[in-house]
């Protein structure tokens, strides 16, 4: 603990006149930064949790590009072996592993999706996703309305869904665009231009650009939603974020020398494409954004928006609380939207519909 | 005159030399003349490069004022069928060349029936040549079918997707398939030989009937020999398309320039084009032969041995038909009704004067 300090002029009255708590001046040091250290410590001790979905259609990279982020072989990317067929309905793998850096443990989930949008028909390919994302929220909320309570209730709930679009070049496929408008009002979504090192710079500008209007023509409010901007900072932080999603990205887990250093990679006969070289590709802020920076706010957004508009859907499905104030409004839905019902009741303009039914 | 035994007519004042040597030159002047013209069929999804490695083969803008379609027109569309002919010559030999692409396939959330469209494209080129063929003025038929169909296989798949397979069993008995991998670019050397090995074992595993190429004759020289192991070796292709020049190396060359380094698209060792462009030119005359001596003489049979009949619906089914069958067995039995009434009519009318039966024949 510091030394007392002596500042110059004694503190006005403290006395709350106003609703907003006026901030008193202080004539030493308390002390109250030690709680930012006991927080640490116990948040180290405790380790985070982190679930994460990854969805494409397959040989679109996504185990490589989970085993990238998080630079251990999480998944294991063999091919699926000659004879055994593309599953029938869409199966999810889930696998956990523990990983420590610098003395932080981080028990990470990844959730895999094999089989989506692999078949002649794709139609209704996002079910057994959104009912695995619910169920999710489902345990959890037994969980919370139990009498007696876990200290620590497990937190299963998928934080964040990273959608890989594939390079064509032209724009969103209409299977992107159902399932994305589907799925970013139950969950983050943070879509990703996957196998990018297909396109050259213009052409990467070129998509992305087409994709972001196509995600606005289609109302698909993808993280970090702008609603949730909580001050300037904030704001310009993601704007500057949205400006540039869907990331152009590519993955690999082998290492090459490049210039003396080594460096994750793909080797080609015409060159070697880094995959943490910002000028080849954005992989380093798809791993900023998720990682680095705004872990812990996926997981804000995902316990305070999303799990309470599924609470409060499920409780007043069973009329244990009366309708008010607690909807939250993710995304304008635009007329003659189809969604699972379930999504459905998280708008407001959704509280019309519900009048009828109930 | 006796041609009992083969000899080499070297020199043509040899005795005995009749001259029909000549004949190879006469059909090659003629072809010349005549000019060729091939039907080229591109499938493949949207976004995999179909039109850039057209325009790339062929060295021509196929697509000039190409506008591609937004998201929104996407949800709404079906496959199409759109064919563009392109005439060109060079050192005096003209070929026809007519690009049928199909804008559309594989776009929809249920691809069930994308091909439906396709199929019966290329049964409608067929009738047309069978209906020509049939006819009275036979001197200029126009050769519309479908030679070759460059079936576009996604890179980023770990080998054929269902719709792939299910496409290429409904087409390999009416048209010449050459899988093609499509941005190549996107694969390491060692991925793109896995892929290939792949597909391969998935199309003998479906017993898909891809085009072969023919192999060399015994008499041809070793280049060509090697050669064509060399085609056979490589199928599928995988290639890169591109028009732009980039300069590398000192010089101007077509190919994608990336931050990590350029991708050459006629060099033998980044990506096959040069394969393929050669498979495609030496083939051109065998593909054209194959379509008519095996596809077309399917398809004529089989529509041959259906009868005039056309077949308007394939599920015009056998209750139908048994049930037309006993509607006229019913009219021919109150026909033969009506007239033995009629003969007992008569016979009583014979009698006296009975009540003339109206009779309706």
């Amino acid at each position: 603990m510091d030394p007392m300090r002596r500042s110059p002029s004694p503190c006005p009255s403290s006395r709350p006149s106003s609703p907003r708590t006026p901030p008193c001046e202080m004539f030493g040091q308390v002390g109250i930064e030690a709680v930012l250290d006991q927080l640490k410590i116990k948040a180290m001790k405790m380790g985070f949790e982190f679930n994460i979905m990854v969805v494409g259609q397959s040989g679109l990279g996504k185990s490589t590009m989970v085993n990238t982020l998080f630079r251990s072989k999480v998944w294991k990317t063999s091919l699926p072996s000659l004879g055994t067929p593309i599953p029938q309905t869409l199966q999810l793998h889930s696998l956990t592993h523990i990983i420590e850096e610098k003395g932080v443990k981080l028990k990470l989930t990844v959730t895999d999706t094999p089989g989506f949008g692999d078949q002649i028909n794709n139609d209704k390919c996002w079910d057994p996703i959104l009912a695995y994302i619910n169920e999710q929220y489902e345990q959890y909320l037994q969980e919370e309305i139990l009498i007696t309570r876990q200290r620590h209730i497990p937190d299963t709930r998928v934080h964040c869904c990273v959608y890989f679009v594939p390079p064509t070049g032209h724009c969103l496929r209409p299977l992107d665009i159902e399932f994305l408008q589907r799925l970013c009002r139950t969950v983050n979504v943070v879509p990703v231009i996957a196998r990018a090192d297909s396109l050259t710079i213009e052409e990467r500008e070129a998509f992305r650009h087409r994709i972001q209007q196509n995600m606005r023509a289609h109302c698909i409010d993808v993280y970090p939603q702008k609603c949730f901007d909580e001050d300037v900072n904030d704001k310009i932080l993601n704007s500057k974020i949205r400006d540039r999603i869907p990331f152009a990205v590519v993955g690999a887990d082998r290492e090459h020398l490049v210039n003396g250093r080594c460096v994750l990679g793909r080797k080609t006969k015409w060159g070697i494409i880094e995959v943490e070289n910002m000028a080849h590709c954005e992989f380093p802020l798809l791993r900023d954004l998720l990682i680095r920076s705004h872990l812990q706010d996926l997981k804000d957004i995902t316990h305070n928006v999303h799990y309470e508009n599924y609470r409060v859907m499920r409780l007043n499905e069973s009329h244990v609380l009366p309708r008010g104030p607690g909807w939250v409004n993710l995304a304008p839905a635009s007329p003659g939207q189809l969604t699972t019902p379930g999504s459905m009741k998280t708008c407001r303009q959704a509280q019309d519909d519900s009048d009828d039914e109930f | 005159m006796s041609k009992q035994q083969p000899t080499q007519f070297i020199n043509p004042e040899t005795p005995g030399y009749v001259g029909f040597a000549n004949l190879p030159n006469q059909v090659h002047r003629k072809s010349v003349k005549k000019g060729f013209e091939f039907t080229l069929m591109v499938v493949g999804e949207s976004g995999l490069g179909k039109s850039t490695l057209i325009n790339s083969l062929f060295l021509t803008d196929l697509y000039p004022e190409r506008i591609i379609p937004g998201a929104a027109e996407k949800i709404e569309r079906t496959v199409q069928i759109e064919a563009s002919t392109v005439e060109i010559e060079e050192r005096g030999v003209k070929l026809r060349l007519t690009v049928v692409d199909t804008p559309g396939y594989g776009d929809a959330i249920n691809c069930r029936d994308c091909f439906k469209t396709i199929i019966s494209y290329i049964d409608e080129q067929f009738e047309r040549y069978l209906h020509d063929e049939s006819g009275l003025n036979r001197r200029h038929i126009v050769d519309n079918r479908v030679h070759c169909c460059f079936y576009f296989i996604s890179p980023f798949g770990h080998g054929l997707k269902p719709l792939d397979v299910a496409f290429m069993k409904a087409i390999h008995n009416k048209v010449n398939i050459v899988p093609v991998i499509a941005k190549a670019d996107t694969l390491t050397l060692k991925e793109r030989e896995r892929l290939k090995r792949r597909i391969l074992d998935e199309i003998e595993e479906h017993n898909i009937k891809i085009y072969h190429l023919p192999d060399a004759e015994s008499d041809e020289d070793e280049d060509f020999k090697e050669q064509t192991r060399l085609l056979k070796a490589s199928i599928p292709f995988s290639v890169v398309g591109s028009n732009q020049l980039i300069e590398a190396k000192g010089k101007k060359v077509r190919g994608r320039l990336y931050p990590w380094g350029v991708v050459e698209v006629e060099n033998p060792e980044h990506n096959d084009f040069l394969k393929l462009r050669t498979m495609l030119i030496t083939h051109m005359q065998d593909l054209q032969e194959v379509t008519q001596d095996l596809h077309y003489e399917n398809f004529r049979s089989e529509r041959l041995k259906r009868g005039g009949r056309k077949v308007e619906s394939e599920d015009m089914n056998k209750d139908q038909i048994l049930l037309e069958k006993e509607a006229e067995l019913r009219r021919m039995q109150e026909m033969i009704a009506r007239m033995q009434a009629q003969m007992q009519a008569q016979m009583q009318g014979g009698d006296g004067d009975g009540g003339a039966l109206g009779h309706h024949v």
